[in-house]
C-alpha cells in the first residue's frame, strides 16, 4: 500500500480533531479532540519514518506519546477540579482570567 | 594588572545598595548609617581617582579592559578623561548630601506592617543609581554605556513613584496618582529615547564592527572607517535623541517638571544634578567623538533648540506656582546653556559646559534641598502658602537666598564662571545666539527673586510663624555646598585645569579651531 | 615694604567684616556695628597710606599693579584676579572708604534700635568690598564681579526691612533693572574678547585706537547700557526712586555717593574706547542730558524728601554722564563733580535721615516745616549741602558743575549749544527744587500733627554719632571744590589717566559763570515765590498735568507696568498653558492614542479558548501557505 495514503488519513484525523476543538464546548470532548490531533501527528511521523527509511519519526512519535500522557494527567486533573468547583465542564465558563 | 580603581568606584555603591537592602526591618537607623558610610567610602575612592588622574597625561586614564561578550565584540572597557573625573567627583560628592537630606524622607508610616522596609529600599535605590551613573561616566564601550544608561531608569522609577513628597497638598490618593503618573512618564520618555538609541547602537555595530569608543573614534580620525553621510547623520540622531530626552532639551522636557515636582527634594536633586548630567556628558563624549561631521551638520538646529530651552524654561519658571516645578523649569533653562556650550564648538564653550554641569549640580542641590527643608516644615509646595519666612527662620532664608543667587549666576559664585564661559564661547562663533542667550540672565534673576520675595519676605503668614530654623543635620548638608559654590566661584582653576586637556581633545575630534580675535587676525 | 601688596587688603578688610558679621551669629550683636565701622575704616587708612606714597612718585609711575592669582584659565581665555591702582582708582578708593566710614559711623546711631543691625553692618561691609573691587579691578570681568556685587549689596540693603512688601518689591526691581544693564556689560566684555582676545584694561585700551569704529561703537553702546542700569539713567532709571525704601544711610552711601556713580567710572575708565566712537559718545551725552532734565523735573514734584533727593541724584549723575560723554574735555569734570557730589549728596541724605529720625520716620515734606529751630546742626549742615548742590559761588558744586556746563558748550557745533543750554536749564531747575526742599523742611510754619495713635512727633537733634559725619561731609561740601580747583590740581592729578583736552568754547568762562548765576537766582526766587511767601498746604494740591505726571516719575513706571509687567505676566501665563496643553499634550496624546489602540486590541482577547484556537490554526495555516508559496517561487 502506498504510504502516502497514511498521510491523507493523518490529515483527515487532524482536521476532525481541529474542528472538534473549535466547535465543541465540553472540555472532555475538546480534550479528546486534542488527543486525536496528537495521534494524527504520530501517524504522520511514523509514515514519514517509513517513507524516509530512518527511525527519527518513530522516536518523535514516542516523545509525543509521553507528552500526551503527561498532558492527560495534568489536563484531566484540571478538568476534574474545574467540574468540582462549578459543576460544569464547559470551556466557556472558565473565564476567570478574562478582563 | 593594577588595582581596578574605576571598577571599585562603581562597585562600592552597588555593594552598598545590596547591603543596605538586606538590613532587617527593625534596624532602620542602621540602614541609613550604612548607606551614608558607603556613599562616603565612594567619595573617598572618587577622590583617589581625582588624585591619581594626571590632567596632562593620556586622554583616557586608569583604563581597564576585559573581554565580555566576545561574539558581539562587547568589551568591559573603562577609562576616564578630565570631564569624566569631574563628573564622577560631583556624583560621589552629592550622594552623601542627598542621603543626609533625605534622612527622614522614607521613614515608614505607622500604619504599615512591621515587615515593611521602605527606608532600606530608599537608600539602597539611591546607592544603586549612584553606581550606575558612575559606571556610565567611566564606560568607553558604547554597549556597556548603553546598558547602564538604561538600567538607571529602573531604580529612578521606583524612587519617583514610590517615595513621593509627603507634604503634597490634597488627599493621599490624589497625590499617589500624580506620583505614579510622573514616574510612568519619566520611564516612558526615557525608554523611548533609549530604544531609539539602541537601534543606533546596533547600527553603529553594523557599520563599525565593534563597540569600542576609542577604536571607532581612532578609525574615524585616520580615515579607515568611512561612514556614508546619511548613515552618520541617522546614527547621530539616534544617539542625540536619547541624550536630549535625558538632558532634557526642549521640546522633550515635559517629564522633568512632573518628576521633580512629585519626587522628594533629595530625589529631585538626584534627577537633575546627577542623572541628567549623563545626558549632557554623553553628548560631549559620544556624539561629538563618534559623529563629528554629523554633529557639525546638526549644530544650527541644536543651538536653536537650546536657545528655546533657555528662554522658554526661564519664562515658564516665572509662571510656576509650585516651588519644585519652578526649580525644574530653571534647570531646563540651565541645561539649555550646557548644550549651547557643547555645540558652540569652542574651547571656552565646552570648558564652560563641563564646568556648568558641575556647578549646576551644586547650585541646584543647594537651592532644591533647602526648598525641600522648607516644604517639609510647612507641608505645601505652593509658593503662595509661604510669606515672611526670613523673619522666623533667618538661616534657612539666608541659605535659600545663596542657593538662588547661585542659580541666577551671581559673579563670585561658581555658576557665574561656567555661564560666562559658555556665553563667551557661543558669542565668539555665533554672536546673535550669544546675545539672545544673555537674556537668560535677566530672566534667571526674575524667577529667583520672585520666588525669594514671595516665600521669604513680607509679613509673616500665620501658618509659618512657628517654623523652626535649620537643624544641625540640615545645616551640615547646606553649608558645605555653599562653601563649595563660593570656593569654585573664586578659585575655579583646579577644575578648569582638569577639564582643559579633555576639551582640547574633543576640539580636535571635531576638527574645529577657536575663532581668532579680530586684532590678532588682522596682524 | 612693597606698597602694591596693600591693595588686596583694601578689599579684604571689609570682605572679612562681611563674612564675620553675617556668619557670626548673635554673639556679635553688641560689637557688630563697631567692628563693621572699624573694618570700613581700614581701607580708608590704607588708602591714605597708598595715597601719600603715590604723591611721592612721578606722575607716570603712580599706577600700581597687584596680581593675586589666575582666576579662570581656559584655552585662549585668561581672566585674572589682579588689581590696578592708578589716580582714578585712588580717587574712588578715598571717596568710597571715606564716605563709607562716615556713614558706618552715622548708622551706629541711626540703626541703634534695630534688632538686626549686625546684619545691616555686614551688608554695608559687603557693599564696600564689592565697590572697592569694582574700582580696583584691572580687567572688565573682575570689574563685573564688583559690579554685580554692589548690585547684590544694594538689593539686600534696599530690602533690609523685608517685612515691608514695598521694600521687598523695590529691592527686586532694583536688582532686575540692574540686570538689564549687566546684560550690556557682559555683552561688552564678550565683544572685547572677540575683538581683542582679552578684557584686561591695559591691552584693550592700548589696542582700542587701532580698532574699527564699528566695533568700538558697539562696545561703547553696551557699556552705556551697563552704565544706565547702575547709574539710574534714562531709560533704566526707574529703580532709584523706589530704592529709597532702604534705610537712609544706605540711600546716602549707595544710592547717592558711590554705587550709582559706578557708571560714570565705567565710561571714564573706558574713555579710549569712547574717544574712538563718536556715535557712542553722542549717545552718552544724550542720555546724560535727558536724564539730568528728567531727574530734575521728577525732583520738583515729589513730596517725599528722600524721593526728591533721589530725583536730584539722578539729575546730578546725568551731569556726570553728560560730561563723560564729552570725551577728554569732560572726563576730569565728571569725576570732580562725582567727588563733590559724593560729599554734598551724602550730607543731604544724612540730613534727611536726621530729620526723619526726629520726626518718627515721617518722609512727607508737607508734614515738616520750621524745623530749623529744633535741629540746628542738621539745619546748618543740610543748608551747606543745599548751597553746594545749587552751585552757590565758592562752594563745591559751583566749581564742578560750572566746569561741566562750560565743557558742554565747548563741545562745539549745534550739539554744544544744545547740551550747554540743557545743562544750564538743569541748573535752574536744580536751584528750584532744592530751594523747595529746603523751605518746606526747615522754614515756614510747623505742619506736623499727631498720627492715628495720637503720637505727635517731638523733633529733636540727633545724637553725636550722627551729627559728626554730617558736619564732616558739610565741610567737604564747602571746601572740596575750591580745593580741587586751586591751580587745577585735580585736573593734573587725573591727567595721566584721562588725558585732558581743553577744547575751545564759543563762550568765555566768565560768560558761562554769569549765565549760571542768573539761572540760579531765577530758580531760587521761583521756589521762594511759590513756597516761601505762601503757606505750604499739608495736602498736596492736584497740580497741573505735568506735575501729576512728574509725581508718577513721568509715567515711566506706568509704561513699565503695562508693557513689561502685564505683558510678561500674560506671556508666561500663556506659555504655561502652551507647555501644558501643546507640548505636553502631544506627548500625552501619543500616550492616549497608544492606550486607545491597545484597548481595542484587548477586545480580541474575549476569553473563549476556541477563538484563541482559531487564531492559532489560522496563524499556522498562513505560515504553511507562506512556506509553500516560498517553495514555489
Amino acid at each position: 500500500m502506498n504510504p502516502v495514503n497514511y498521510l491523507y488519513l493523518a490529515a483527515l484525523l487532524f482536521a476532525i480533531g481541529a474542528t472538534g476543538v473549535l466547535i465543541r464546548r465540553n472540555a472532555i470532548v475538546v480534550f479528546m479532540c486534542i488527543e486525536l490531533m496528537l495521534n494524527a501527528c504520530n501517524l504522520a511521523f511514523v509514515a514519514f519514518s517509513r517513507l524516509h527509511g530512518n527511525l527519527d519519526g518513530q522516536i518523535i512519535a514516542f516523545f509525543t506519546m509521553v507528552v500526551a500522557a503527561a498532558e492527560v494527567v495534568v489536563g484531566l486533573a484540571i478538568i476534574v477540579s474545574l467540574f468540582r468547583s462549578r459543576h460544569s465542564a464547559s470551556v466557556d465558563d472558565a473565564s476567570l482570567m478574562k478582563l | 594588572m593594577s588595582f581596578p580603581l574605576l571598577t571599585a568606584t562603581a562597585a562600592l555603591p552597588a555593594v552598598g545598595a545590596i547591603a543596605t537592602a538586606a538590613v532587617p526591618a527593625a534596624r532602620r537607623a542602621a540602614a541609613k548609617w550604612l548607606a551614608l558610610f558607603f556613599s562616603l567610602a565612594t567619595l573617598v575612592l572618587a577622590v583617589v581617582v581625582l588624585v591619581r588622574f594626571d590632567p596632562d597625561g593620556d586622554r583616557y586614564q586608569l583604563t581597564e579592559s576585559r573581554a565580555w561578550i566576545a561574539d558581539f565584540g562587547v568589551r568591559y572597557e573603562l577609562g576616564v578623561d578630565g570631564i569624566g573625573v569631574a563628573l564622577i567627583a560631583l556624583t560621589a560628592l552629592l550622594i552623601p548630601f542627598i542621603i543626609l537630606a533625605g534622612w527622614h524622607d522614607a521613614d515608614p508610616l505607622e500604619t504599615k506592617s512591621s515587615r515593611w522596609r521602605p527606608t532600606q529600599g530608599f537608600f539602597a535605590l539611591i546607592l544603586a543609581v549612584e553606581a550606575m551613573v558612575i559606571i556610565s561616566f567611566e564606560a568607553t564601550d558604547v554597549f556597556l554605556f548603553y546598558i547602564f544608561f538604561e538600567a538607571m531608569l529602573i531604580p529612578m522609577y521606583f524612587l519617583i513613584g514610590g517615595f513621593g513628597d509627603r507634604a503634597h497638598a490634597g488627599s493621599d490618593e490624589k497625590a499617589s496618582a500624580q506620583r505614579s503618573y510622573a514616574a510612568v512618564k519619566f520611564l516612558l520618555y526615557n525608554l523611548v529615547g533609549g530604544l531609539i538609541m539602541l537601534a543606533a547602537v546596533i547600527g553603529l555595530y553594523v557599520v563599525a564592527g565593534n563597540f569600542s569608543l576609542q577604536e571607532i573614534a581612532e578609525a574615524r580620525a585616520n580615515g579607515s572607517l568611512d561612514m556614508a553621510t546619511n548613515t552618520e547623520r541617522l546614527l547621530f540622531l539616534g544617539f542625540f535623541f536619547a541624550f536630549a530626552v535625558k538632558a532634557p532639551l526642549w521640546p522633550l522636557h515635559t517629564w522633568l517638571p512632573n518628576a521633580m515636582g512629585e519626587a522628594t527634594a533629595p530625589v529631585a536633586v538626584l534627577i537633575t544634578a546627577v542623572v541628567d548630567k549623563v545626558g549632557t556628558f554623553a553628548m560631549l563624549r559620544f556624539c561629538l567623538q563618534l559623529f563629528p561631521e554629523a554633529s557639525k551638520w546638526a549644530t544650527p538646529v541644536i543651538l536653536v533648540l537650546a536657545l528655546i530651552s533657555i528662554i522658554y524654561g526661564a519664562l515658564l519658571a516665572v509662571g510656576q506656582r509650585d516651588i519644585k516645578r519652578l526649580v525644574a523649569y530653571a534647570s531646563i533653562s540651565h541645561f539649555g546653556f550646557i548644550i549651547l556650550g557643547i555645540f558652540a564648538m569652542t574651547s571656552q564653550g565646552q570648558s564652560g559646559a563641563t564646568l556648568y554641569m558641575v556647578n549646576h549640580g551644586l547650585s541646584t542641590a543647594a537651592l532644591m534641598l533647602v526648598a525641600g527643608f522648607l516644604i517639609s516644615r510647612r507641608g505645601s509646595r505652593l509658593i503662595a502658602d509661604y510669606g515672611g519666612v526670613q523673619k522666623v527662620a533667618p538661616v534657612l532664608a539666608g541659605t535659600f537666598l545663596v542657593g538662588g543667587l547661585a542659580t541666577l549666576s551671581l559673579p563670585g559664585l561658581a555658576p557665574f564662571v561656567s555661564e560666562f564661559l559658555v556665553l563667551v564661547g557661543v558669542f565668539a562663533r555665533y554672536p546673535a545666539v550669544g546675545i539672545i542667550a544673555t537674556l537668560g540672565i535677566v530672566l534667571a534673576a526674575l524667577y529667583t527673586l520672585v520666588l525669594y520675595q514671595r516665600t521669604m519676605t513680607g509679613p509673616v503668614k500665620p501658618e509659618v510663624s512657628a517654623m523652626p530654623d535649620l537643624r544641625v543635620r540640615e545645616l551640615a548638608v547646606v553649608a558645605p555646598l555653599i562653601a563649595l559654590l563660593i570656593g569654585l566661584g573664586v578659585y575655579p582653576k583646579p577644575l578648569t585645569e582638569l577639564v582643559n586637556p579633555a576639551v582640547k581633545h574633543t576640539m580636535s575630534d571635531v576638527q574645529k579651531k577657536d575663532p581668532q580675535p579680530e586684532v590678532e587676525a588682522a596682524k | 615694604m612693597n606698597t602694591e601688596n596693600l591693595i588686596a587688603l583694601l578689599v579684604a578688610a571689609p570682605l572679612l567684616g562681611a563674612a564675620v558679621l553675617l556668619c557670626g551669629g548673635r554673639r556679635l550683636d553688641r560689637v557688630g556695628p563697631w567692628l563693621g565701622t572699624l573694618l570700613a575704616a581700614v581701607p580708608f587708612v590704607i588708602g591714605l597710606v597708598l595715597f601719600t606714597d603715590m604723591l611721592g612718585k612721578g606722575a607716570e609711575e603712580r599706577s600700581l599693579h597687584q596680581h593675586l592669582f589666575s582666576w579662570i584659565p581656559v584655552e585662549g581665555f585668561q581672566a585674572d584676579v589682579a588689581f590696578q591702582l592708578d589716580q582714578l582708582s585712588m580717587t574712588f578708593v578715598l571717596l568710597i572708604s571715606g564716605v563709607g566710614t562716615l556713614i558706618h559711623l552715622y548708622s551706629i546711631g541711626y540703626m541703634e534700635h534695630d534688632e538686626r543691625r549686625r546684619r545691616f553692618f555686614g551688608y554695608l561691609n559687603l557693599f564696600l568690598a564689592a565697590m572697592l573691587l569694582l574700582v580696583l579691578a584691572d580687567n572688565y570681568l573682575l570689574l563685573y564681579v564688583g559690579w554685580e556685587g554692589v548690585g547684590l549689596a544694594s538689593y539686600l540693603l534696599i530690602g533690609f526691612w523685608q517685612h515691608k512688601p514695598s521694600a521687598a518689591t523695590a529691592a527686586k526691581k532694583a536688582f532686575l533693572v540692574n540686570r538689564v544693564g549687566d546684560m550690556g556689560l557682559s555683552i561688552a566684555i564678550m565683544l572685547m574678547f572677540t575683538t581683542f582676545g582679552t578684557f584686561a584694561f591695559e591691552p584693550v585700551l592700548g589696542a582700542a585706537e587701532e580698532t574699527s569704529e564699528g566695533k568700538l561703537t558697539a562696545i561703547g553702546l553696551m557699556l552705556l547700557l551697563a552704565a544706565c542700569g547702575k547709574s539710574a539713567q534714562v531709560p533704566l532709571q526707574s529703580w532709584l526712586g523706589d530704592a529709597m525704601e532702604g534705610p537712609t544711610p544706605v540711600s546716602a552711601l549707595i544710592h547717592a555717593a558711590t554705587m550709582v556713580t559706578a557708571g560714570v567710572y565705567l565710561i571714564v575708565r573706558s574713555g579710549v574706547i569712547f574717544n574712538g566712537a563718536p556715535d557712542a559718545q553722542l549717545a552718552v551725552t544724550v542720555v546724560g542730558a535727558v536724564t539730568l532734565l528728567f531727574g530734575a523735573i521728577v525732583g520738583c514734584a515729589k513730596d517725599d524728601i528722600k524721593k526728591a533727593l533721589a530725583g536730584s541724584t539722578m539729575s546730578q549723575i546725568g551731569y556726570m554722564i553728560l560730561a563723560a560723554g564729552l570725551g577728554p574735555i569732560g572726563y576730569v569734570f565728571a569725576i570732580m563733580h562725582l567727588v563733590t557730589h559724593g560729599f554734598f549728596k551724602a550730607g543731604l541724605f544724612l540730613g534727611a535721615g536726621s530729620v526723619m529720625h526726629g520726626m518718627n520716620d515721617e518722609v512727607d515734606m508737607r508734614k515738616y516745616g520750621g524745623l530749623r529751630k529744633y535741629m540746628p546742626v542738621t539745619f546748618v549742615t543740610f543748608g551747606l549741602g543745599y548751597l553746594a548742590i545749587i552751585g552757590f559761588p565758592g562752594l563745591s558744586g559751583f566749581f564742578s558743575k560750572d566746569k561741566i556746563i562750560e565743557a558742554a558748550f565747548a563741545k562745539g557745533g549745534t550739539e554744544g549749544w544744545i547740551l550747554g543750554s540743557v545743562a544750564l536749564l538743569g541748573a535752574a531747575i536744580t536751584a528750584y527744587y532744592m530751594t523747595r526742599v529746603m523751605i518746606m523742611t526747615f522754614f515756614g510754619e510747623k505742619r506736623w500733627e499727631p498720627d492715628a495713635q495720637g503720637n505727635a512727633p517731638h523733633p529733636h537733634e540727633s545724637p553725636k554719632s550722627m551729627t559728626i559725619p554730617m558736619i564732616l561731609l558739610a565741610v567737604g561740601s564747602v571746601f572740596a571744590g575750591g580745593f580741587f580747583s586751586i591751580g587745577d590740581r585735580f585736573m593734573h592729578w587725573l591727567e595721566p589717566v584721562t588725558h585732558h583736552d581743553h577744547g575751545d568754547s564759543p563762550l568765555s568762562a566768565a560768560t558761562v559763570t554769569g549765565a549760571t548765576m542768573v539761572v540760579l537766582v531765577i530758580g531760587v526766587s521761583m521756589a521762594w515765590v511759590q513756597y516761601g511767601r505762601r503757606p505750604v498746604p499739608s495736602v498736596a494740591p492736584r497740580g497741573s498735568l505735568v506735575t501729576r505726571a512728574a509725581r508718577r516719575d513721568l509715567l515711566q513706571d506706568d509704561f513699565n507696568h503695562v508693557v513689561l509687567v502685564r505683558g510678561g505676566e500674560h506671556l508666561t501665563r500663556s506659555l504655561v498653558y502652551v507647555d501644558h496643553t501643546l507640548v505636553d499634550g502631544v506627548v500625552n496624546g501619543t500616550a492616549a492614542s497608544v492606550g486607545g489602540l491597545s484597548g481595542r486590541l484587548r477586545k480580541l482577547q474575549n476569553g473563549y479558548a476556541r477563538s484563541y484556537a482559531v487564531s492559532m490554526f489560522g496563524g499556522a495555516a498562513v505560515l504553511i501557505v507562506a512556506t509553500l508559496l516560498m517553495r514555489a517561487v
